[in-house]
């Protein structure tokens, strides 16, 4: 445990020095120029938090988000955030003491995975309904049962319907980016929603990848000062939060509740867009790979779309015409955008990185079959649980699931609509 | 630190816990509630938080409030975590220059939310050292449910949970000393109360409670007639027999230091406690004097304890 955490600090010491020592390299050149490193993805956000430099970080470490907590305290320790860390007793109180500390007034971040999640739940829903624009990064990891400790998006698909925002990335660069703009979505006046950045557990939490980092002098502006217009502590007004409300109130407020996801849209696209004019990188509310002639296409969140990226080139390569959507952004779920997105697809795979038990498919698959039969798109379409605790998903992997379309295509979808891959007979 | 007790000037200070909120009448959670709030000074802001419960349910229902100060309630379990984040807020923001006024930070919960589903989170904030008080109305079982046992339910209580009957003395087991739990914490300050006289140890319990720098700890024995089925207007007579009978002794433990408040010159027998309440009416079926006998038992046997502790 000791040895663990050695390793750790003195791999954050490393990462401190590179960062430092790319910081002086790039006083020099051009600003809003991106800076090239390399680093995990925990490293990644970490290095998020100390730019947007939040106010208060309840967390309690879980595998194998640990480490964002390990690298803000490390960085508090060093002084190089204005940071607080509260080291509670568990997930529910980091969530719990997140939701106090965003209400009194202080921009918050909490870090967690798995369980932890899950140990979290009833207070997401307390901290959308009450409309406090935390953050928390989320490193997806299968929920218990079996014990596992590696990637599955059941943790975040399980508070898909809590009120938060999802905002899932495939890479390190991406949960970077994401994190960037978490804020500016959260507490903008018309969403005041908590926000999840997700990732994929170790394969991207711990993988050390090619990363383009911001300077911190336009970040810090991009992210802006929080300034929320009602809190507990404001002079001159009392405030109370967290009612008891009767029927008579309780539908309303949740009507009001989603409306706010529904203008949650807009200013994602927006962030982004104004993002994009900061740093070049320019996202939406899911990315189209090669989709826009394609045939073929899988759906899938996450990680996988690298391996899928490189199966489809391969395909291509061949005449196939395969193209893959990457979802983005998973709440609010942009059911229309995906439909139309899909609507010359001759055949669809709908991959779910999570088993939601309903005998009915993933979530992924259940939400956007639903939405593409309302937007009358004709596509033939299948979901596949892959992936499952971690479970490898390989370039050949997904070379066949395109196969199956190109049957699918020809005879329609004869076996069942939902089927696992990569499963041991 | 300085206690001085002027009853009118205290009692003629503005109520933080407005009229007009639908708690029962003669409870004695909101007893316990307004004289709290009275200790803090007139000028003082403060932040209330609040476990689910019947005070939350009955003190901010929607879109009414009964504090004057800013209120947070966020569950059943969590109101130690939650004040903990609003407090860690504060420092923040007072640091960073963007809030000026001095706040003080008190939580309230019954023994459903303190002793029993919320003790982790009680416990995680206090052991972090927080600069808030946590109060526990104490009114010995889940009143907001309909009077099911709770940990701090005294022993052979009839409850709805371990109701008596042919087969059952109701609860079987003594209660829960969350107080002592809450010292071994080794925080600042710990103090055991209830409403003796014109609420002069309620007071200056709270006061110190607030006024010390760090986490405190207040156990507010607070009187449930719903619950333990007695006539309203006897509140006061019952909680001056559980102090007489050293059911529910007055103590502080301030840095460490077990301080015995009060010690009756006769100590009354448990009966003339346990008498005053429908809750233990089976106690006194004849054949069923040995429950008495046990109850007394134990309740010397704590009491004993207590004295020693305290250096008596």
């Amino acid at each position: 445990m000791k040895k663990h955490v050695r390793l750790v600090q003195s791999k954050c010491e490393r990462v401190n020095k590179e960062i430092l020592r790319y910081s002086a390299i790039s006083a020099e050149m051009e600003i809003n120029m991106g800076v090239k490193n390399r680093m995990s993805g925990n490293e990644a956000v970490a290095h998020a938090i100390r730019q947007i430099n939040p106010d208060v970080m309840p967390a309690f470490p879980i595998t194998p988000s640990t480490e964002i907590p390990q690298f803000v305290s490390n960085m508090i320790a060093n002084g190089e955030v204005d940071t607080e860390f509260i080291p509670v007793e568990s997930e529910h109180s980091a969530m719990s003491a997140a939701m106090g500390s965003e209400a009194a007034g202080a921009r918050t971040i909490t870090a967690t995975s798995s369980c932890g999640l899950a140990l979290m739940w009833e207070v997401l829903y307390v901290a959308a309904s009450s409309r406090l624009p935390l953050t928390m990064t989320v490193v997806n990891r299968g929920l218990t049962g079996p014990l596992n400790i590696n990637a599955e998006h059941s943790d975040s698909m399980g508070a898909r319907d809590s009120g938060w925002l999802q905002i899932y990335a495939e890479n390190n660069q991406e949960v970077y980016d994401n994190l960037l703009q978490a804020y500016r979505i959260a507490e903008h006046k018309d969403v005041l929603l908590p926000i999840m950045i997700c990732q994929d557990g170790f394969i991207t939490s711990h993988a050390v990848e090619n990363i383009e980092l911001e300077e911190d002098e336009p970040i810090k502006a991009f992210v802006g000062k929080y300034e929320p217009e009602h809190y507990l502590l404001k002079a001159g007004e009392t405030m109370a939060m967290g009612p008891y409300a009767t029927s008579p109130y309780c539908m309303e407020a949740k009507r009001a509740q989603a409306q706010t996801m529904m203008n949650a849209k807009k200013v994602i696209l927006d962030v982004a867009e104004e993002y994009a004019a900061i740093t070049g990188r320019k996202y939406g509310f899911f990315e189209e790979y090669r989709l826009k002639d394609a045939a073929f296409a899988l759906v899938a969140i996450g990680s996988a779309c690298g391996t899928i990226k490189d199966a489809v080139d391969d395909l291509r390569k061949h005449g196939v015409k395969a193209g893959l959507l990457k979802v983005r952004v998973f709440r609010p779920f942009p059911g229309e955008e995906m439909a139309r997105a899909l609507s010359h697809v001759k055949a669809v795979a709908i991959m779910d990185r999570c088993e939601s038990y309903s005998c009915n498919g993933g979530p992924l698959g259940s939400e956007l079959m639903a939405a593409m039969y309302r937007n009358k798109n004709k596509a033939e379409a299948i979901n596949i649980v892959y992936g499952l605790s971690g479970r490898d998903i390989t370039v050949n992997d997904v070379k066949d699931v395109f196969e199956r379309l190109k049957t699918i295509a020809q005879e329609g979808v004869k076996d069942t609509q939902y089927t696992y891959l990569g499963l041991r007979e | 630190m300085e206690n001085t007790f002027d009853f009118k000037e205290i009692q003629g200070r503005e109520e933080r816990l407005a009229p007009g909120h639908r708690m029962c009448a003669g409870c004695g959670g909101t007893i316990a509630v307004r004289n709290v709030l009275k200790a803090l000074h007139p000028g003082d802001k403060a932040v209330i938080g609040n476990a689910t419960g019947c005070l939350e349910v009955s003190t901010f229902m929607y879109p009414y409030t009964a504090y004057v100060d800013s209120y947070i309630h966020n569950a059943f379990e969590n109101a130690g975590a939650t004040l903990s984040g609003v407090e860690t807020a504060y420092r923040v923001l007072k640091a960073q220059g963007k809030i000026k006024d001095n706040y003080k930070f008190i939580t309230f919960g019954g023994d459903g939310g303190t002793y029993d589903i919320g003790l982790q989170s009680l416990s995680g904030a206090m052991e972090r050292g927080h600069d808030m008080v946590y109060v526990c109305y104490d009114n010995g079982a889940y009143m907001n449910t309909g009077t099911q046992r709770s940990s701090a339910t005294p022993m052979f209580a009839d409850t709805t949970t371990t109701p008596s009957g042919k087969q059952s003395n109701g609860k079987p087991q003594y209660r829960k000393d969350l107080a002592a739990i809450l010292a071994a914490h080794n925080i600042p300050y710990v103090g055991q109360t209830t409403f003796i006289g014109n609420m002069k140890d309620l007071y200056v319990k709270s006061e110190k409670a607030i006024y010390t720098q760090g986490a405190a700890f207040l156990n507010v024995m607070a009187p449930c007639p719903r619950g333990w089925r007695y006539d309203t207007p006897e509140i006061m007579n019952i909680c001056k027999l559980a102090v007489e009978t050293c059911y529910w002794p007055l103590f502080e433990v301030i840095g460490g230091k077990w301080i015995l408040n009060y010690e009756p010159k006769n100590k009354l027998p448990i009966e003339d406690f346990l008498k005053s309440q429908g809750r233990f009416k089976h106690l006194f079926k004849p054949g069923n004097e040995y429950l008495i006998e046990a109850f007394q038992k134990e309740v010397d046997r704590r009491w004993e304890e207590l004295r020693i502790r305290c250096g008596k």
